[in-house]
């Protein structure tokens, strides 16, 4: 079993995001599903009227577009996920730089699977 | 003086939890306001990496105590629908006992916490006297005052005898009692009003835009609330949205206490409508895949997400919980408001520190 998400490229997600945005959708969260060296996996996820829509992100490097441009609520979530998966949002604002819940950028984002702790640790 | 930073928090007499918000003032009006996280952040999510994923339904209850049942409640049905297990309508019909149950104890904590705020220490008192009656039936039912432990995948593990249920049902004649007689008092007040009407007022509109939740919603005239999805028996139900226009701390505290009222009135129907039969059938296997579960909270909208691969440790689980939804719209209130009034608006959300740093 799989949710049903549309399938987006870095370059699209701003576009898809505020056309969400226009047909009324509100913001629900983001989830980070996996981030190492070989990339990131997020799940953007909309409501409108009690029903769900998703939308699949992937992408090989560090880097994520920001939406807090379009959806300024977004600026927290996106600020939890550069703390806990090392992420980069690009054009985040308000950017803590990984000091919601960390001690700054040299700290390790203990969510990653290729530098956090792992499983039985 | 222009631009005078004032730190608000982490320990202020208005917060049980701490949180910090960096105002930005100029002659007493608030400017903007920064919140700062990180001092009870316990990265519980992390925890499905080394518990497995039964264990984790107690992680999950901890995440908050106000709403443990329905933190547990959400991860279950998830893993239910992975597992691909149907819980049995007596456990469908439980689980919106207790849910209803932890929704007046909150809503009741948090107009307390709420005239406290305002200086009404009596009011204050009355209410959390009158909660006292819903944490006695949560300690009879499940042994626990706050943390339930009462679901498990594919039911509950608890189950209500008759003389259990009649014991409810008069315990809450008392409550209504009770909240009916501060109604006045918690609506009409004149101190109440002052400080409340025109306050920390957003739109439909800005509610929507700013991802809002529950009565943030629903007081900004916005009818969502996810027990109209139908999970556990709520589609069996007769009930409807509280919604208030305002988008003020007054129609947000309006809509949190005819939410006592409603859910004790669902809680009667559940009560004649509690079918015969088991409370929970056997979850075997382990769950692979991903899915999203929501539910509703006192606070509004809590999201759980979860993958798993077949083992019996999560791959993912995520947890949005609905203060975190919230504080987007705070920042966005407070700007324009007096000083005075920060405490009044910042509580108007019922913020729960514990749940957003999870």
């Amino acid at each position: 079993m799989t949710i049903e998400a549309d399938s987006i490229s870095s370059a699209e997600l701003c576009r898809a995001v505020a056309a969400l945005k226009a047909k009324g959708c509100r913001f629900v969260t983001i989830t980070c599903v996996a981030a190492d060296r070989s990339g990131a996996e997020l799940l953007y996820h909309f409501d409108r009227e009690l029903a769900l829509s998703h939308l699949r992100l992937t992408v090989a490097g560090d880097e994520v577009p920001s939406i807090s441009g379009i959806y300024s609520a977004a600026f927290l979530v996106e600020n939890e996920i550069q703390d806990h998966f090392g992420l980069r949002f690009t054009g985040l604002a308000p950017d803590y730089r990984r000091t919601l819940y960390l001690q700054g950028e040299d700290s390790v984002p203990p969510f990653r699977r290729d530098s956090g702790p792992g499983r039985g640790e | 003086m222009a631009g005078t930073v004032i730190p608000f928090g982490p320990q202020h007499p208005v917060l049980p939890e701490p949180l910090h918000l960096n105002l930005k003032i100029e002659d007493e009006i608030v400017i903007s306001a920064t919140p700062a996280f990180g001092y009870v952040h316990r990265g519980l999510e992390k925890l499905a990496d080394i518990r497995d994923f039964r264990q984790m339904i107690q992680v999950v209850e901890r995440v908050c105590g106000i709403c443990s049942m329905i933190h547990a409640l959400t991860y279950c049905q998830a893993l239910e629908e992975l597992l691909g297990v149907e819980p049995t309508p007596r456990a469908r019909y439980l689980r919106v006992i207790w849910s209803e149950l932890h929704r007046l104890h909150s809503h009741l904590l948090w107009l307390g916490l709420f005239a406290d705020a305002m200086g009404f220490e009596s009011l204050f008192m009355q209410l959390w006297k009158v909660r006292e009656r819903i944490m006695d039936i949560n300690e009879a039912t499940a042994g626990n005052r706050v943390i339930l432990s009462v679901n498990v995948i594919g039911g509950v593990r608890r189950d209500l005898d008759p003389s259990q249920t009649g014991w409810i049902l008069a315990e809450l004649a008392e409550v209504e009692k009770g909240i009916n007689a501060m109604k006045r008092t918690i609506l009409h007040d004149y101190t109440v009003q002052k400080r409340t009407r025109g306050k920390g007022v957003i739109s439909g509109k800005q509610a929507l835009e700013f991802g809002c939740v529950g009565p943030m919603l629903r007081a900004s005239g916005i009818a969502q609330d996810l027990r109209l999805l139908g999970y556990a028996a709520y589609g069996e139900l007769d009930f409807a949205p509280v919604v208030e226009q305002d988008g003020d701390c007054h129609a947000r505290c309006r809509v949190r206490f005819a939410e006592l009222g409603q859910s004790i009135d669902l809680i009667r129907q559940a009560i004649d409508k509690l079918p015969a039969g088991d409370i929970s059938v056997p979850a075997k296997g382990r769950p692979a895949g991903e899915v999203v579960a929501r539910a509703e909270q006192p606070r509004g909208e809590c999201l759980y997400y979860i993958k798993a691969n077949g083992g019996k440790f999560l791959d993912r689980l995520r947890i949005r919980t609905p203060t975190f939804a919230n504080i987007p719209a705070l920042t966005a209130m407070l700007p324009g408001i007096e000083l005075a009034d920060v405490p009044v608006v910042l509580l108007s959300i019922d913020p729960c520190v514990s749940c957003t740093e999870r």
